[in-house]
């Protein structure tokens, strides 16, 4: 980003803000470990050894210690020395990747991987890309052919198809 | 000499048109890889690595695919040099440190030669790290194969620890990112007592987390999400190569012979300890920039300055094989992927591999020799159509990119699943990244959990329970120290710095 306003300049979260989150994350996900090896058990078991949950106990337990650590370390940065973690214009230049892609994730299971990498492929280069309507459908177009060449034809590996190719006996 | 014999055996495996022709294949895919933004290496293999699955069940067959994907990262190798000298983008950590000397060669018109010199070189490095892996892989296969639970599990130790004790990220995020790994090999069916594990009753979760997914996602889309903070064009200088420019700058090259050495040690070096290619590249580099005579002038487009981090780079990534064919602990994400590959192949890494499948260990061994010429006759003649590559734009090669990620993803295991937890990854990937959590410790956690979680289970149980088995013979008790001294190294070190500053 070169050029942009004062606003897309502005800072959308501070990186004191993300390294806590990232940090409550690991907390999270460690604790989960703890509560389901606990579960589980932790301890010694006659003829198996170690019980399941012995090894991934104490993984969660240096999760969450050093997250927490992490979060301390996070919380001594002085509010003036925070830096800007991602600011606005770059968040939404990721949003536009991200939430797309992630309908598209969504999308795969409903109506094929073909139609919903057309479409995926269509609409980033209609929207971002600015292409005139006949080249957004000339080129995910062709990429999809290729696409269902190399990996149905050549290396014979199915991928996930929908209505669309069921009714084009591609199926 | 009963590894030139070796040697010429696997030769012979490696020779046959259909490796050749495999060869020339991964070596091509591996550049153009190395040079889209948000495929490298790791991630490239790993989408690659299911198209294998047919192939490797046939005779000779898994010798084929893995001189295919190891020649894919080979051309990965390479390929970053392209992006970081033309565009001043390094399309690989590792080629960062080749952007300080070979774009401003480039700004002078010099590209050609700077290319020149970043392959010659990444080509040597190589070539001398695939003579050390020649001779001292059977030496240290020989060694391991009187290794029990407990040895493996000290060398699983040593290489977790070295990640806390060598990696320039903060000692604790090394550590929770490394945990998450594990956590997540964890999940699914326990491999020794049968029982389900973190799955909470969810049937997507039966077999646990792929690895391949956490690569793909982690390393593709959260690279690609990193790379549109910075914009979405990319300006680059123009790519010329003829015979003439590469002559002269073969010419030139000997003078830097000490430079080389030097890198190459450096990067034989940080391959084996798990360290990998990144830190080699700018740790050679720094010790090019103290040695040479022309130090102060570097940064300014000194050939010297693409030679260091160039042959270190190749020498370590080449090198990183070595701890993972002999004793099945990859030195880099790439080597961890590729190792990954071998297990679905069903290939035990480790020791035995020298005794049982020695066709596939010499055929992989001579097929780096052949595979690192075969990328420098590429890279050498093609500069000009890989660099056109990056001219696509990138509101068209962003999704196509993408897409195929997702294919990668569906294919591991036939399971839609995994093309959300690609989403998870790649979010995680590019929050990870931005507040400093290495990737790489968490992939090698994820793709070794299981088997450092069973040697020590095993250990335990040679044991009754008692920890003093991992102190028990010198052998394990030193590299269990090494490894404790290596965890502990981020504090230690920071005690003498404050001593010596005291004394200061």
């Amino acid at each position: 980003m070169t050029e942009g306003s004062e606003g897309e300049r502005r800072a959308a979260f501070g990186q004191k803000s993300a390294e806590l989150a990232v940090a409550a994350f690991f907390f999270a996900i460690g604790a989960i470990v703890i509560y389901d090896s606990a579960r589980l058990g932790t301890g010694w078991q006659e003829v198996h050894g170690p019980r399941p949950g012995y090894f991934p106990f104490y993984l969660g337990l240096i999760m969450c210690a050093a997250s927490l650590i992490n979060a301390v370390r996070a919380l001594l940065v002085k509010h003036t020395d925070d830096k800007a973690f991602v600011e606005v214009g770059q968040l939404k230049l990721v949003l536009t990747v991200l939430v797309p892609t992630a309908v598209y994730a969504g999308l795969v299971g409903w109506i094929g991987i073909y139609v919903a990498s057309f479409l995926y492929i269509a609409v980033f280069m209609r929207w971002l890309g600015k292409y005139p309507w006949w080249k957004a459908a000339v080129v995910p177009g062709c990429v999809i052919v290729v696409f269902f060449v190399v990996f149905e034809k050549w290396f014979k590996v199915p991928l996930p198809k929908g209505p669309l190719e069921n009714l084009l006996g591609l199926g | 000499m009963e590894e030139i014999n070796s040697l010429i055996h696997g030769f012979g495996v490696a020779l046959s048109p259909t490796n050749i022709a495999l060869m020339f294949a991964g070596v091509i895919l591996g550049v153009i890889i190395g040079v889209l933004p948000g495929l490298g290496g790791a991630n490239g293999v790993a989408i690659l690595l299911p198209l294998t699955f047919g192939m490797a069940q046939t005779p000779g067959g898994a010798t084929s695919a893995i001189i295919l994907l190891s020649c894919i990262y080979w051309g990965a190798l390479f390929g970053g040099a392209i992006t970081s000298i033309l565009f001043n983008i390094p399309g690989e950590p590792w080629s960062v440190a080749t952007t300080f000397d070979g774009y401003p060669l480039a700004q002078q018109g010099k590209a050609g030669q700077a290319l020149t010199a970043a392959f010659t070189s990444s080509f040597i490095g190589a070539f001398l790290a695939v003579v050390m892996i020649t001779f001292l892989s059977p030496v240290v296969a020989k060694f391991a194969l009187a290794f029990g639970p407990p040895e493996f599990f000290a060398v699983y130790l040593l290489t977790f620890c070295a990640f806390v004790g060598t990696s320039k990220e903060p000692p604790f995020k090394t550590l929770a990112a490394m945990m998450l790994g594990f956590a997540l090999a964890a999940v699914g069916t326990d491999t020794v007592t049968g029982t389900l594990r973190l799955t909470f009753g969810s049937t997507h979760l039966l077999t646990g987390f792929d690895f391949l997914v956490a690569v793909i996602g982690l390393f593709g889309i959260g690279e690609i999400l990193l790379t549109l903070e910075e914009g979405l064009a990319f300006r680059g200088a123009s790519a010329k190569i003829n015979s003439k420019v590469v002559l002269e700058t073969w010419r030139e090259l000997p003078r830097y012979w000490l430079t080389s050495v030097r890198s190459t040690l450096v990067g034989c070096f940080m391959g084996i300890v798990p360290g990998g290619a990144t830190p080699a590249s700018f740790m050679s580099y720094g010790v090019a920039r103290r040695f040479s005579p022309d130090g102060a002038k570097f940064g300014t487009g000194k050939v010297e300055g693409v030679v260091a981090p160039e042959t270190a780079a190749h020498a370590a990534g080449t090198s990183a094989l070595l701890p993972m064919i002999t004793l099945g602990v990859p030195g880099s994400p790439t080597a961890a992927v590729l190792l990954g590959g071998l297990m679905i192949w069903g290939l035990q890494p480790g020791p035995l591999l020298f005794v049982e499948q020695k066709d596939f260990v010499w055929g992989l061994i001579a097929s780096m020799y052949l595979g690192n010429i075969a990328g420098l006759i590429v890279v050498l003649t093609c500069v000009p159509l890989f660099a056109a590559i990056l001219r696509i734009p990138f509101s068209i090669i962003a999704p196509v990119i993408i897409v195929i990620c997702a294919i990668g993803s569906f294919t591991v295991k036939n399971a839609i699943f995994d093309v959300w937890m690609m989403v998870v990854f790649g979010i995680l990937g590019y929050l990870f990244k931005k507040t400093q959590y290495p990737l790489a410790p968490l992939v090698l956690a994820i793709v070794l959990g299981d088997n450092a979680e069973s040697a020590f289970r095993q250990a335990m149980l040679m044991s009754q329970g008692d920890l003093g088995i991992l102190f028990a013979n010198a052998l394990v008790g030193t590299m269990t120290t090494l490894a404790l001294a290596l965890l502990f190294w981020p504090m230690i070190s920071a005690l003498l710095g404050k001593l010596r500053g005291k004394k200061g």
